[in-house]
């Protein structure tokens, strides 16, 4: 450690550098809700400004790199450690009989998120546990030389026998725990299904199965831990929620909050692996309170392979109907993986209930535990599994009718919840269906499969419906209103690359009526107001709803101040009389009366105002409603049924999901889902060697997700709706809907174009071809 | 990743003194390795797949050009890059099945870094090599072989052995195969070629050995010979995951030269993805010489590529599904070049693209 650092905390806090804080252009002017704008972030992202976990450093680093277990199942009998040691630059190597003391409950590894169960703890014991586990972390002075070093540990193992394949041990299903935030199990049987589906003229029944898939992000996850010479960690760690991490570090190292700051102020796309700390938080943080010294440890692209995963999973539907449509049973059954020490639940069968109306409806959802890391949320947990199933039975329910897919959902539309018999707070799919196949020209499609060929493929066209729940939760934020105009408002939130800083920023400006350059929206840090986990599609409704809420109480403040000046035109106005726009503050009736904000601080003699608000859900009037988003996705498949090689030339993706609050950044979110859903239909799938128990394609080269040539025509349409009970900004989100049904769509695509029904994801080539 | 020496070199001469004595194999630890483009064995020494101890960087040594050859063909410097050899106009519009099959790998930037020369020696894309914790015999010998019996959907139908199921790689060997390529190779002991079939090896009992390249050689130019018979009739058709950035799950590199009279005056096929070298059958060829341009015919060529073929593994694991996907790309790919020649220059990826997913006759 150099001298000059020793001492001295300022020297420290000198190489902390500040982050970068993204604001609007300069010029940008007044825009507001609804309006298109560039993201805020976007110049300090492409100049590299923005600095993600792993760009943050310090003069005492040292560099931590991950062991990873090679057995899936077994205990460690020792390590050979003398190799790496010698390597120069080596500090020392922990390993769970050389780390430094952790709490040891299973409570205290419980991040907010967690599901039924005990925890993945990091060096706790020899056990082995998965293929892949972190039995090792190399600290040296050099990522270099911890590398090399990493290579060079032999660990030695007594192996058990382990269970990866959940086909072979569909037998060893059980009735999952319930216990993880946001999680549903299964409601209760609805009518009869099993007489109703027996009685019915027409029916389908089949299975449909899905591959384990990883989430990805570009930016490998990594932590980087400062310390401070008083012992205070300043943590950049890759997570969709900082203070979910300062939450797990305090609880597992029982350091109390005033001794972390965690922060995640850009963060490198997620897509749900950053729900949950992951382990390189805990190492990071175990290497730095070893050495008392700065540390950074990343996961390689390898690694990220080693936690968290959308989870295998099987289902069977069975559907029936009378001749013109009418649903009368819908059963639905589904089991998925999870890990011997964690129950991951996520909804898979609810929305069979929901999404169509129908009297009978019996639902399941078991789980199977196998010797794998516990699966975790991936963009539209549960329904980007579960919906595909019900829109492929649909698709077949439709061919065995002799009717259009989309006159079949039409027909079975659901005003009300079945399940629950509530009303939708706001529900326009039928609008999504009306544009979205307009849009795609859908009235033209013929009915039978097999229909249309050019040159050497098939065309096919198919559609799906899409849901996803509109959730709100609860946040603060801070709004601090400076004389000179300018509006920082900030809260605890995440921007995962989805567009929170300039959403929020475009929020505030809105409700002030200020240039969007003069706002700025500061998140990525435990010590802001509290935020909840950027997750579920829930951001916008949620710290969107706060941030306004603080808007409005500054709004208030500005008011009286105004009521105050002398002769004031606004002595006898409410809060409802006033708008805030180009800067100023006015009466709605009589616009004329504007007056400047900064006309009303100096008046008042003001140099901030200062306000904090709490957002609550209005949860009494809320549970009385089903709330939810919907799309209809529509699409064109071009099918080369030699190969199996599959084309989606054309999606239109229809969306209903409240107000738009920022239109660019919400119609991405819904390309990229669109991207994602072509990737699940096509190429995404993580192989598992189950004799070694072990993924095996561990890289992006063989792990597919599409590439540009894969990705045609992607169309956007966002319905009207506007939805005061899920938010009081009329905006539920986006984040997840865009990728649910489209996989189905494909797939039914794939079927009108061949006349062959693949019922496995990914549809890879080998699947799609004409058997031999 | 392991600690390593790096040596440019500025000559020939000096990169084989530099890069010092080894054993046969050129896979062991410790030994040096000339570096070029480094696409593929950067990777494989940060998976600690390969650990050279030294590192001779050719970069530096004149071997980049694409001059005539003898008898009127080419001749490809080792360290041209790939897209410089595919966008080279002699070799567009002489060798456009070569052409094709450099435009079919890799990525845009790989193909600007990766030469000629380390496009012949990548390695396989088996899981189970990439992945040093787990057995491999062609990575560790001796250690096992867990694809037989794993995962098995991209390894090899055609000439594997009990000790390795693995596939070579590349795209543009299975072209240069077609095109009765040469390669130049230099060591201390002086210059010797090797005919393209002789280059690769199969499996057998040393899968750590892809090439028939001593430790020591360092291959300077590849040899085309003329073929001006096949420009207007060849395609190098690729079958894959996805459209672009992906290995083959079979490919097929095909040449025609159909006479006046409408018969087969001479017919070209490798194919790709099916085996750990290039796979191609003269004998097979050459019973359709003489004989009409159609259908029935390029059938029984395929049925005799193919003889022989081998699935392994079970369930989706299974590579069954590539003896059907080869015989009709043969055919595919024989009727296309029967029309034309394919470029795959990506000038028409768009929604009305062929079969393929790129390229077009022309």
């Amino acid at each position: 450690m150099s001298a000059l650092f020793k001492d001295s905390a300022s020297n420290l806090q000198a190489f902390i550098r500040p982050d970068v804080q993204p604001v609007a252009e300069p010029g940008t002017g007044h825009a507001v809700v609804g309006d298109k704008v560039k993201r805020v972030d976007g110049r300090a992202k492409v100049t590299g400004q923005a600095r993600y976990a792993a760009e943050h450093t310090a003069l005492d680093m040292a560099y931590g790199v991950v062991v990873s277990s090679t057995i899936a199942k077994g205990r460690i009998t020792g390590f050979h450690l003398d190799d790496a040691k010698a390597v120069p630059g080596v500090l020392d190597i922990l390993t769970h009989a050389h780390r430094p003391k952790t709490r040891s409950l299973g409570l205290f590894f419980k991040d907010m998120t967690a599901p039924g169960g005990t925890p993945f703890k990091p060096f706790h014991s020899e056990g082995v546990l998965y293929s892949g586990q972190p039995v090792a972390l190399v600290l040296a002075e050099t990522f270099e030389a911890a590398r090399y070093a990493a290579s060079l540990v032999r660990v030695d193992y007594e192996v058990e026998e382990h269970e990866t394949n959940l086909l072979e041990n569909l037998d060893r299903c059980h009735k999952p725990s319930r216990l993880k935030v946001g999680f549903s199990p299964p409601p209760k049987p609805t009518g009869d299904a099993d007489a109703a589906f027996a009685a019915a003229p027409v029916k389908i029944e089949a299975e449909y199965y899905s591959g384990v898939e990883h989430h990805n992000p570009m930016e490998m996850h990594a932590t980087t831990v400062l310390r401070a010479p008083d012992g205070h960690l300043t943590i950049y760690d890759k997570t969709q929620g900082s203070q979910n991490s300062r939450w797990m570090v305090s609880h597992v190292f029982g350091l109390g909050k005033d001794k972390v700051t965690v922060k995640n102020p850009f963060v490198g796309g997620a897509f749900g692996s950053g729900l949950r700390p992951q382990y390189n938080l805990i190492l990071a943080v175990m290497g730095s309170l070893h050495l008392k010294r700065s540390v950074r440890v990343v996961l390689t692209r390898q690694q990220m392979f080693t936690f968290g995963h959308r989870p295998e999973t099987l289902q069977r539907l069975k559907l029936a109907a009378d001749r013109d449509g009418t649903l009368q049973a819908v059963m639905h059954e589904a089991v998925a993986e999870t890990s011997r020490i964690e129950d991951y639940v996520e909804v898979v069968v609810n929305w069979s209930g929901q999404l169509y109306k129908c009297d009978n409806v019996k639902l399941d959802y078991k789980l199977v535990a196998l010797d794998q890391y516990s699966p975790m949320d991936m963009r539209a947990p549960g329904a980007a599994h579960g919906v595909h199933a019900l829109e492929v039975a649909m698709d077949e329910l439709s061919y065995e009718l002799g009717m259009c897919p989309l006159a079949l959902r039409l027909k079975n539309y659901a005003e009300r919840d079945s399940a629950n018999d509530l009303p939708y707070s706001s529900k326009e799919l039928r609008a999504c269906y009306t544009q979205g196949a307009e849009r795609f020209g859908w009235a033209d499609r013929p009915l039978a499969p097999r229909s249309r060929k050019e040159g050497s493929e098939w065309v096919g066209w198919g559609m799906a419906t899409g849901t996803w729940d509109a959730m709100q939760m609860f946040a603060r934020a801070r709004a601090v209103l400076h004389a000179d105009g300018r509006l920082e408002v900030s809260s605890a939130a995440t921007d995962i690359g989805t567009g929170t800083y300039t959403v929020m920023s475009l929020i505030a400006a809105t409700a002030l009526g200020l240039p969007l350059e003069s706002v700025t929206f500061q998140l990525g840090d435990s010590t802001l107001p509290v935020a909840p986990i950027e997750g579920g599609s829930a951001h916008v409704a949620t710290v969107g709803s706060a941030v306004e809420g603080v808007c409005e109480k500054i709004q208030k403040r500005l008011l009286k101040m105004a009521k105050a000046m002398p002769d004031s035109v606004f002595a006898k106005a409410r809060l409802e009389d006033v708008e805030f726009a180009a800067g100023t503050m006015r009466l709605r009736n009589t616009p004329s009366t504007s007056i400047s904000i900064t006309g009303i601080m100096a008046a008042a003699n003001e140099a901030v105002i200062d306000e904090k608000y709490l957002m609550l859900p209005n949860m009494l009037k809320q549970k009385k409603y089903i709330r939810a988003v919907h799309s209809a996705v529509f699409c064109e498949v071009r099918v080369d049924e030699d190969f199996g090689t599959v084309r989606v030339t054309r999606v239109v993706s229809a969306v209903a999901a409240g107000r738009i609050m920022s239109p660019t950044q919400a119609r991405s979110q819904i390309i990229g889902g669109v991207v994602w859903g072509i990737s699940q239909a096509l190429h995404e799938e993580t192989h598992s060697d189950h004799k070694l128990g072990r993924f095996m394609n561990h890289n992006l080269g063989e792990y597919h997700v599409p590439v540009n040539a894969d990705i045609h025509d992607i169309d956007v349409i966002f319905a009207a709706e506007d939805d005061r009970i899920v938010s009081r900004l009329g905006a539920k989100g986006v984040g997840e809907i865009g990728l649910v049904g489209v996989a189905a769509a494909v797939s039914n695509a794939i079927y009108h174009a061949t006349g062959q029904r693949v019922r496995s994801t990914p549809m890879t080539p080998d699947k799609v071809m004409r058997p031999g | 990743m392991n600690n390593f020496s790096f040596t440019p070199a500025r000559a020939v001469d000096a990169a084989l003194m530099q890069i010092g004595p080894g054993p046969g194999s050129t896979t062991a630890a410790g030994f040096g390795k000339f570096i070029a483009g480094g696409t593929n064995l950067i990777d494989l020494m940060k998976e600690n797949v390969m650990m050279p101890a030294r590192l001779v960087d050719i970069n530096g040594l004149p071997l980049d050009t694409i001059e005539a050859g003898s008898d009127g063909g080419l001749r490809l410097g080792a360290l041209a890059r790939n897209a410089e050899t595919a966008y080279h106009p002699e070799v567009a519009a002489r060798y456009p099945l070569l052409a094709s099959a450099i435009l079919a790998g890799a990525s845009p930037q790989i193909r600007n870094m990766a030469s000629n020369g380390g496009n012949l020696l990548q390695r396989t894309r088996c899981y189970y090599f990439y992945d040093a914790g787990v057995p491999c015999n062609k990575r560790v010998p001796g250690s096992g072989c867990p694809a037989i019996g794993g995962l098995a959907r991209q390894h090899a139908i055609l000439g594997a052995s009990e000790h390795c199921i693995a596939t070579h790689p590349s795209d543009m060997c299975v072209a240069l195969r077609a095109l009765n390529a040469v390669v130049q190779v230099q060591s201390p002991r002086g210059v010797r070629t090797i005919a393209f079939a002789d280059f690769h090896r199969l499996p057998g009992n040393r899968p750590d050995m892809d090439t028939t390249l001593a430790h020591d050689e360092l291959i300077t130019h590849i040899e085309l010979p003329a073929a001006p018979q096949f420009a207007q009739h060849s395609a190098y058709l690729k079958f894959r995951d996805r459209a672009s950035y992906a290995f083959a799950l079979v490919s097929v590199a095909a040449a025609l030269d159909i006479g006046d009279d409408g018969l087969i005056r001479e017919v070209r096929v490798a194919l790709g993805g099916v085996a750990h070298k290039p796979w191609r059958i003269e004998a097979a060829e050459a019973t359709l010489v003489g004989q009409p341009a159609t259908t029935e015919s390029f059938e029984r060529l395929a049925l005799g590529l193919l003889e022989g073929a081998e699935p392994k593994g079970l369930g989706l694991g299974s590579n069954a599904f590539k003896v059907p996907m080869a015989h009709r790309a043969v055919v595919r790919a024989l009727e296309t070049v029967a029309q034309g020649t394919v470029s795959n220059d990506g000038r028409d990826r768009g929604g009305e693209a062929g079969a393929a997913g790129e390229g077009s006759a022309s």
